[in-house]
């Protein structure tokens, strides 16, 4: 103990600015933050040291999902009132194949969040649900494996088709456990189309400590 | 120290024999409060910006048949990977012999070494991966070896259909394996 004391003063501190700083902060937080969209095919896409991030505008989606099943959407702005590729998308899929779709079933492709994962056979009973139906029910998925009746090369036909010149987001969204065989058979639909850039979403990861890539980032930052 | 203990009590006895005062203090620590509020907060900061997916960009060759228009591949420079059944990933070094005796199984995390040893091995300007994936490989599998491309910078690679050879290869190593 010292000997000489130090006369103290009072140490109270109103703590209630801080408190309501922090509460302004975190309701601010609460108000930005952007939920991802629930999505009716869950998928884990698997890690990539990538950095660029995947973009969300004028998107064809293929999804894999982990038994293999594939599955063809347009991202929401493709379906636009005014510039509506969707609808023509689907009107070419219905003269290409003869399946005498009503204009029901055409405007249905068009609803924000609709994605076709059944055979065209099936097509025009599927178009008949929604996409919160659609979520309900067990689809095949697009057959994609038999090589002579690659379904999704007719959609990928179509979709080239109709977005001549304007550039094209072509992502493939698959899940860890599907297996190659799949995932080569949407490229040849893609190749066939003359499709050769695409791109794989993934989540981020970090760069491996004391690699080429790491190395490669130091002397391209300094 | 001596304010402190008189303004937080309820009251202290002043003397003998007085009555207790029967307020209560109406103080209360916020303490804890401020500390899950500002929790909240770095759970919510880490939270927005972390959740936007990435993309890997994948450039596939035209098939041709011409020869002049595939790439020359000097046989030496190339390793050739092949992902199989349960992670594993076999490699050989330039051609496959016939007699399959530098057919070479390894894991995911050796690989990264493989491909360093080749690469440094070899002249850069020959130096090409070559990525074969049979059956059983996952998609997880393929993202990941083209990410071990990214990672050890390796500027020339492809993806190709896997050989039957290779596949027969695959599946004899597997056998053994497995009656160890």
């Amino acid at each position: 103990m010292p000997k000489i004391k130090i006369p103290r003063k009072s140490t109270n501190i109103d703590m209630t600015a801080m408190c309501d700083v922090a509460f302004l902060l975190l309701s601010f937080f609460i108000l930005a933050t952007q939920f991802k969209p629930a999505e009716a095919l869950e998928v884990q896409t698997p890690t990539s040291v990538q950095t660029t991030v995947a973009e969300m505008k004028n998107v064809v989606m293929i999804t894999i999902d982990k038994s293999g099943r594939v599955f063809y959407s347009l991202s929401d702005d493709l379906g636009a009132k005014d510039n509506n590729f969707k609808a023509e998308v689907i009107e070419a899929v219905n003269e290409a194949k003869n399946l005498n779709l009503t204009a029901q079933e055409k405007a249905m492709f068009s609803f924000p969040g609709y994605y076709i994962g059944v055979p065209f056979s099936q097509l025009k009973s599927a178009l008949q649900k929604s996409p919160e139906q659609l979520a309900g029910m067990n689809l095949p998925g697009i057959p994609v494996t038999d090589t002579l009746n690659n379904e999704l090369q007719v959609w990928m036909r179509a979709t080239v088709d109709v977005m001549q010149g304007k550039t094209m987001n072509l992502l493939v969204k698959g899940d860890n456990e599907s297996k190659y065989p799949t995932f080569k058979a949407v490229m040849d639909a893609f190749k066939k189309n003359e499709l050769f850039k695409f791109k794989m979403v993934t989540n981020p990861e970090g760069v491996p400590p004391g690699s080429e890539l790491a190395k490669k980032a130091r002397a391209e930052s300094h | 120290m001596a304010e402190m203990d008189t303004s937080s009590g309820g009251g202290h006895k002043k003397g003998p024999g007085v009555k207790k005062q029967k307020k209560l203090s109406t103080r209360v620590d916020l303490t804890p409060m401020v500390d899950l509020g500002f929790l909240l907060i770095t759970f919510f900061i880490f939270t927005t910006t972390m959740s936007q997916p990435t993309s890997m960009q994948l450039f596939l060759p035209k098939d041709t048949d011409k020869p002049e228009e595939q790439n020359k591949l000097k046989e030496s420079g190339a390793l050739t990977l092949m992902l199989g059944k349960n992670n594993v990933v076999y490699y050989y070094e330039g051609q496959l012999l016939p007699d399959g005796s530098n057919f070479k199984t390894t894991g995911f995390k050796d690989v990264r070494n493989i491909i360093l040893d080749k690469k440094r091995s070899t002249d850069p300007k020959d130096f090409m991966v070559v990525i074969k994936a049979d059956n059983e490989a996952t998609y997880k599998n393929t993202v990941d070896i083209l990410d071990e491309m990214t990672i050890n910078d390796v500027k020339r690679y492809a993806l190709v259909d896997i050989a039957p050879v290779e596949v027969q290869l695959i599946r004899a190593t597997e056998g053994a394996d497995s009656r160890k």
